[in-house]
């Protein structure tokens, strides 16, 4: 088979470097005379050459091609940026599945529109709505440092929260609101066993965002890092198990969960140790000056497992009601300790044996790599000196195992199966495949430490994900470069262009990296994604039974079974039992009086593949998405008089348009004269 | 009273003649247990199978017949049958769902009893198993029958489809759906359980005729302990 592909390949590519085949002729195009029946146009060569294909492109184009009905082999969960959501999309076709709406509102799948209402009320800020969130970093769970597609976690950078995603019916489950940081861009990651969900803070304020002047930057400013216990059997987040670090206010960038030698320690990075307080306005540097004067900042290393245990003997304050476990006490227990690292870094990468990890500096051409042994030798010898704020600071020489040069603007690593690492490269907009030493040394040919090959990508590439690129077992195959600008690869959609996602052939050792496909995303700016191999997700096909509330994952009591519909009053508090199905629903008229209060309870009740059901009343701002089986209970008052049309807002069946029916809110005064 | 009870029961085998052809006696007895076995075990198989093919549904929709229940799409194929007026399926043949276990067992135990019976009676015991099969495809026709021509008048595309009846083996149509019917293992193995009773009875009745003839020359049905004359 693969033979026979690779001839039909050479031989296409043969035929399109012939000049003069570009009409098809037969006798110019043997190859494809097989599947030709007498239209030479309608050849594979001939529609190559027409539309001035390379072999290359051929072959990306054989590569991600999936006939209809072809699953993909990978699913790629990638962030959605401000646009507040997850995406879904299969690889290598690099087809978008569909978006999973997390903290902002997405009226296809009815989130916050009646459905996850009480979800998204979690993630208010004292009181105060935010019905929109940054998307970074999804970390999908681990078991063994493997993923176990069961859950999916999200940080939300612009408010500091973090949301749980339940794989079996691809919906937000939770929100939890940081109590105090008003910002984050260290998470989320999992810990291999996704005891905990690591979210670092970023940009410095007082622990509860409480007021401070700037003044007061160096003594009352503070950066953190937050430990949420996942509990896995209740699939939440327990805050009530959860605990923060007291970071110095240098600002703690992406966080990586240490794994199997290093398992038990977390690593993060942080950029502005020169305090920059910024104030263009009056004259001084800005940010983006300020904080890049220093030739260094800080890698921390934090010891979790220690940190759990002097977070349950109780030594920690209270902030907001939150424990954190101050800096001092930090210091005090050795949980904390920097290394130097080069300056302005965004990536801190664990790989896959967990006895490297791989820091980008984004001003500082090289990848460096610290052995975790190194690190644990300096601490034992104590071999540091100290920040202003006591944290120990580790010898750099004595720490790192090597540095490689990659190219400019590194800023993110993966890993593959065969020895190699991938940086995505910003300012070269490019992405370098460089070898890894030590263990990793016998499964590639080239020499430790040094770069193997660049491909480059278009343009301005920020995070890169790989298959299972992050995990302790990376399956190599695919790499997907997320890139920033697309500029000329699409067709100009007015100023505001798609990024670009750009797939990338990692399967074949050596210094080729073709570029197989682009993917516009014009729905989001997805910063990073992770892949997984499809067949470890176990998604529902329908719910698992009728009446099934999705939040609890269980037979809602309030079910609506076929037969029992109704509406019941109780003074002033009318519940409407609905049951949804192709192509009613039953009932069909719901009258209540202005200033009832009404619960609807609406049951899906078919069984079969994809008879989702849609449900909007105009004027009440409801629209919801019920699949196969789902059971949903809303609420709302009738404050608004007059007659809606409630109807199914999801193509249905042949009788779509006749499921439909009638909300009626009698007006105050004629409810009063009627009953008089 | 005694002596019709004895001529339905029929003769008793002389232990000469059992020790002389023991084979001849045991092998109808053997036959017809095993066809009581088949019928028993038929009860927990699934009998007919429905297979309803359309574009929007790869790999079609199913509905299984057993003899007490009906398993499979049976949700979603009521759910498209309302669209033509068509009553829910677990409304067809109640009474038969209800009562074939317990007819079911009657029937093998009746086959069983025959193992006692020398007489033509035997026959008369098996024939309801043996028509079993026959019975259940045209009850089941009768119901598909019933079902297809009853639609509701009012029913949202009850303009669209003429009434019909699917066939209860092959292939029918109806809308957008290809209707592929077929026996199941719990009908075919009832099926063999006939032909198997055939065959007992076939050789019962040639084990025993020999007897009966010589009881009938005896004139008396009360002098089984005459010994036949052997055939062979």
């Amino acid at each position: 088979m693969k033979t026979k592909l690779l001839g039909t390949l050479l031989l296409v590519g043969m035929i399109i470097l012939t000049p003069g085949c570009g009409n098809g002729d037969s006798e110019q195009a043997p190859a494809a005379t097989s599947n030709s029946s007498g239209n030479g146009g309608d050849t594979a060569a001939a529609i190559a050459a027409e539309r001035e294909l390379s072999p290359d492109d051929v072959r990306a184009a054989l590569l991600t091609y999936q006939p209809s009905g072809r699953i993909d082999d990978y699913i790629m969960f990638a962030s959605g940026g401000h646009a507040g959501q997850v995406f879904v999309i299969g690889m290598p076709s690099m087809r978008l599945l569909r978006s999973i709406a997390v903290f902002t509102p997405e009226s296809w799948q009815g989130w916050g529109y009646g459905i996850g209402n009480d979800i998204l009320a979690d993630g208010n800020i004292e009181g105060r709505e935010n019905l929109w969130g940054d998307t970074h970093h999804p970390a999908l769970s681990e078991t063994n440092g493997d993923y176990d597609g069961e859950w999916l976690f999200i940080n939300d950078k612009a408010h500091a929260r973090i949301a749980v995603i339940d794989l079996r019916d691809f919906e937000t489950k939770q929100i939890v609101k940081n109590p105090i940081a008003i910002n984050d861009h260290g998470g989320a990651v999992a810990t291999p066993n996704t005891e905990w969900i690591i979210e670092g803070g970023q940009y410095a304020t007082p622990l509860g965002w409480d007021y401070a002047p700037i003044d007061e930057y160096n003594d009352s400013y503070r950066g953190s890092v937050t430990f949420w216990k996942f509990d896995r059997e209740k699939g939440r987040i327990d805050p009530d198990r959860s605990f923060a670090m007291e970071l110095p206010p240098y600002w703690q960038d992406i966080f990586d969960a240490g794994k199997l030698v290093s398992d038990g320690w977390v690593f993060g990075n942080s950029f502005n140790t020169e305090l920059a307080t910024g104030g263009i306005e009056d004259g001084n540097a800005p940010f983006e000056a300020g904080a890049s004067q220093r030739d260094a900042d800080y890698m921390h290393i934090i010891n979790l497992d220690k940190a759990a245990k002097v977070y349950e003997a109780g030594k920690f304050t209270k902030v907001k009601g939150f424990p954190v476990i101050s800096l001092k006490t930090s210091i005090e227990e050795g949980l904390l300790f920097f290394a130097p690292e080069p300056k302005s870094p965004h990536g801190v990468d664990v790989a896959p044996k967990g006895e490297y990890i791989v820091v980008s500096g984004k001003l500082d051409p090289h990848v460096t790599i610290y052995s975790f042994e190194k690190m644990m030798q300096a601490i034992a010898d104590k071999n540091w000196t100290h920040d202003q704020y006591g944290v120990p600071i580790l010898d750099f020489d004595a720490v790192v195992e090597a540095q490689v040069e990659v190219g400019l603007g590194p800023l993110h690593t993966q890993f593959d199966n065969k020895g190699y690492a991938y940086t995505s490269l910003f300012l070269d907009t490019q992405v370098a495949r460089w070898t890894l030493g030590g263990a990793y040394s016998d499964l590639h040919d080239e020499p430790d430490w040094s770069v193997a090959a660049k491909t480059s990508v278009h343009y301005n590439v920020g995070h890169i994900a790989a298959a299972e690129g992050d995990t302790v077992s990376p399956d190599g195959k695919y790499l997907v470069s997320l890139n920033k600008w697309s500029v000329d690869r699409f067709f100009t959609t007015g100023p505001l262009l798609p990024q670009n996602f750009q797939l990338l052939d990692i399967d074949k050792p050596g210094d080729k990296m073709q570029l197989l496909y682009d993917m516009p995303m014009g729905i989001g700016e997805p910063h990073y994604a992770q892949i997984i191999k499809a067949d470890k997700l176990k998604p529902w096909k329908v719910y698992p039974e009728v009446g099934w509330d999705p939040h609890t994952q269980s037979v809602s009591p309030d079910a609506v079974k076929p037969g029992e519909e109704r509406i019941e009053r109780n003074g002033k508090n009318v519940d409407v039992y609905m049951s949804v199905v192709r192509s009613h629903f039953n009932p069909e008229h719901v009258e209540v009086n202005q200033g009832d209060h009404v619960t609807w309870h609406l049951t899906n009740v078919e069984r079969a593949l994809d008879a989702t059901h849609g449900f909007a009343i105009p004027g009440y701002d409801i629209n919801l998405s019920l699949e196969a089986g789902e059971h949903l209970t809303i609420e709302f008052d009738a404050d608004l008089p007059g007659t809606f049309t409630f109807y199914c807002s999801e193509f249905c069946s042949a009788l779509h348009l006749e499921m439909t029916g009638y909300l009626r809110v009698k007006p105050t005064e004629v409810a009063a004269a009627v009953t008089e | 009273m005694n002596q019709a009870l004895n001529k339905i029961v029929g003769p008793r085998i002389h232990p000469d003649e059992w020790a002389a052809h023991r084979g001849r006696y045991l092998l109808p007895t053997a036959l017809l247990v095993l066809a009581a076995v088949m019928l028993l075990v038929s009860i927990f198989l699934p009998f007919w199978h429905m297979q309803l093919n359309a574009p929007q549904y790869p790999g079609g929709l199913h509905v299984t017949g057993y003899v007490n229940r009906l398993a499979g799409d049976v949700a979603e194929i009521d759910s498209l049958n309302h669209y033509i007026g068509m009553r829910p399926l677990n409304e067809a043949a109640q009474f038969e769902k209800a009562t074939a276990v317990m007819m079911i067992t009657a029937l093998s135990l009746l086959v069983l009893g025959a193992v006692f019976i020398h007489s033509k009676w035997a026959a008369l015991l098996s024939i309801p198993a043996v028509l079993f099969p026959v019975g259940f495809l045209v009850d089941l026709h009768l119901w598909l029958s019933y079902f297809g021509n009853n639609l509701d008048p009012t029913a949202p595309l009850s303009s669209s489809i003429k009434p019909f009846t699917p066939p209860v083996l092959g292939t029918g149509k109806v809308g957008q759906f290809e209707t592929i019917a077929s026996a199941q293992s719990g009908l075919i193995l009832a099926a063999v359980a006939s032909l198997v009773i055939l065959v007992a009875l076939w050789r019962h009745r040639a084990a025993y005729k020999p007897l009966l003839d010589t009881q009938a020359q005896s004139g008396s049905g009360d002098n089984p302990q005459k010994k036949p004359e052997a055939t062979d």
